[in-house]
């Protein structure tokens, strides 16, 4: 019977099959084979990335120096002269921005976390949040160029972010709120449970645990909205002068700046074209390592 | 062994008998001091009938155990004691609990109020991601508390036996600590406000065998100034340390699931000769 032939033990002494690695085995070759296939696929992913930043090095790092950072742009034909302006400019509208977008979308993000849940208005502020991550940036600069360039009657910093914010802010919403969720429920009851109200709860436990992953959020926004262009070009446009603290005249950009001077004939604005790049980049990635560490809380398992 | 026998307790077809009369109950309290009274009738969540009439008297420096067979509802009766399920969605109460005369269900009761007087320790252990200092100091600072924090802050970790494994790293973070550590953090940051009845539910339950030892010790301490009801699947845990045990069961003749108190008793007498059949059972570890 077959259950005989079951239970009898097989015999201990010789192995039943080779456990040897034998290279021509089709297993192993399948195996290295998907291996090589994904390693060499992802280095193919990665050569972009590595090209832009080699030429960004080669081409703009020629012309970095201090007096990069002092100087205005120069006139069309014109030698010397810097980015300086379009730096302090690209920091200025920033700034603005992430004045805009930070209570909103952070207390928005408290608000969906925290007390929306599943009401009605909280799945209506999710879904326009998603939408508006998806939002092509030119629409935010034709949106703020009709609401705040018309009205003011001119092109300004403010314009420019304004046209910004509206970028900024699902995304800080969204990753504030998943931040916020991420806070383990047991956490909130320890704190109910000692006698904390709904408000103390949030403003003690909840917030400052979610710390980290909220400024992750804003740091990836801030870096996803330095890079934008298209909204600048209706509203903050361009100034060849240094920023003099009036948020209602137009002002320089790193972006703006890449775009006028890539395209221009004369060869000088091309090169502190490269070198605008090469300092955007730069600040993008210092930014984006910055929310890396702030996210890495070493103390925790 | 037959196995009639077996299930006869676990339908459990005739309810209402078999369970201690409030009379037995009140018997079995005596003259001591009760610093709380519970008395549920019936305790919905939602239209599931989760427990009901279950009446557990907790006495005043002691410790109370609530024993019995899963999803019999004794962490539900321990949770409704410091208004903790008002969180969940459709929570009814019908009943009453008095905590030193005052029906925390009344009306007039603030909820949050009575949490910050009854100290809770809950079944995972879960420090805040702060500091063991700022932990522990976390429920002085929301009652208010004016005089001297590290004096209170030591006092309540000397209290959970914990001050000399931290007393170096009042610091760090309390997430950095093994899980036992963790568990007494938990209980030093409910003494620190010095609750005068702390509810433990399953607090072992997470933790190693030498671990749950030390806070078995702990409770027995911690009865001399405290009041304390523990919730526990451990038979031998109720035996080692609680003064009172309340043995619950599951009735699931109406095709739901609702817990009610079988026998409410002194430990010794509940284990060495329990009075109802289904408490027999139990002991024996006839079902779980």
């Amino acid at each position: 019977m077959a259950n005989a032939a079951l239970t009898q033990a097989p015999a201990a002494t010789g192995p039943r099959t080779s456990l040897r690695r034998t290279i021509g085995n089709r297993r192993t070759l399948g195996n290295s084979a998907l291996t090589v296939l994904a390693v060499s696929l992802t280095l193919l992913a990665m050569f972009p990335l590595f090209s832009v930043l080699y030429m960004l090095i080669v081409r703009g790092g020629a012309l970095l120096s201090p007096s990069l950072f002092t100087e205005l742009t120069p006139g069309a034909g014109m030698e010397g002269g810097g980015i300086g302006n379009a730096v302090v400019g690209t920091l200025v509208v920033v700034a603005i921005s992430t004045c805009l977008a930070l209570p909103l979308g952070f207390l928005g993000a408290v608000y969906l976390a925290e007390y929306g849940g599943d009401r009605k208005l909280a799945t209506l502020v999710r879904f326009a949040a998603k939408v508006l991550t998806g939002l092509p940036s030119i629409l935010a600069g034709v949106f703020a160029y009709a609401t705040v360039v018309v009205t003011t009657g001119s092109f300004s910093a403010l314009a420019g972010g304004c046209a910004m914010a509206i970028l900024m802010i699902p995304t800080v919403m969204l990753t504030s709120e998943s931040a916020l969720l991420a806070v383990p429920s047991k956490m909130k009851m320890a704190a109910f449970g000692m006698g904390a109200t709904r408000a103390q709860t949030v403003l003690r436990i909840v917030i400052p645990t979610a710390i980290p992953g909220i400024l992750t959020g804003v740091m990836l926004a801030l870096a996803r909205a330095m890079g934008e262009t298209a909204p600048l070009l209706f509203t903050a446009l361009f100034s060849d002068y240094w920023f003099e603290g009036k948020l209602t005249q137009p002002i320089a950009s790193l972006s703006v700046l890449i775009y006028n001077f890539a395209g221009s004939p004369f060869e000088h604005q091309v090169s502190l074209a490269w070198a605008a790049s090469l300092v955007l980049v730069s600040i993008v990635l210092i930014l984006n390592v910055t929310a890396q560490f702030a996210t890495r809380r070493p103390e925790e398992q | 062994m037959n196995s009639q026998e077996l299930s006869a307790p676990m339908t459990s077809e005739m309810p209402d008998s078999g369970r201690d009369s409030a009379a037995q109950i009140a018997a079995a309290v005596g003259d001591a001091p009760v610093v709380m009274d519970c008395r549920i009738k019936t305790l919905h969540y939602g239209d599931f009938l989760a427990v009901r009439d279950t009446d557990i008297p907790i006495v005043s420096n002691e410790i109370t155990a609530f024993i019995g067979p899963s999803g019999c509802g004794k962490s539900t009766v321990l949770r409704s004691l410091n208004r903790m399920n008002d969180f969940v969605n459709g929570f009814r109460f019908e009943g009453s609990v008095h905590y030193r005369g005052q029906d925390i269900y009344a009306p007039e009761i603030d909820p949050v109020a009575v949490r910050r007087s009854i100290g809770m320790v809950f079944q995972q252990p879960n420090p805040f991601a702060m500091s063991i200092y700022k932990n522990v100091a976390f429920g002085l600072k929301l009652n208010n508390f004016k005089g001297n924090f590290d004096e209170r802050v030591e006092a309540a970790l000397r209290g959970a036996a914990l001050w000399d494994e931290v007393k170096d790293k009042l610091s760090s973070s309390g997430l950095s600590l093994s899980g036992g550590q963790q568990q007494r953090l938990c209980i030093a940051r409910a003494i620190a406000v010095e609750p005068e009845l702390l509810l433990m539910d399953e607090p072992c339950s997470a933790l190693d065998p030498i671990a749950t030892r030390r806070v078995e010790d702990l409770m027995l301490e911690l009865k001399e100034k405290y009041t304390i009801a523990i919730v526990t699947h451990n038979l031998q845990q109720a035996q080692r340390v609680a003064d009172r045990t309340a043995f619950l069961f599951v009735d699931t003749s109406a095709g739901g699931r609702t817990g009610y108190l079988i026998e409410y008793r002194p430990s010794a007498e509940l284990f060495e000769d329990p009075r109802e059949e289904r408490t027999k059972a139990y002991i024996r570890g006839e079902f779980s």
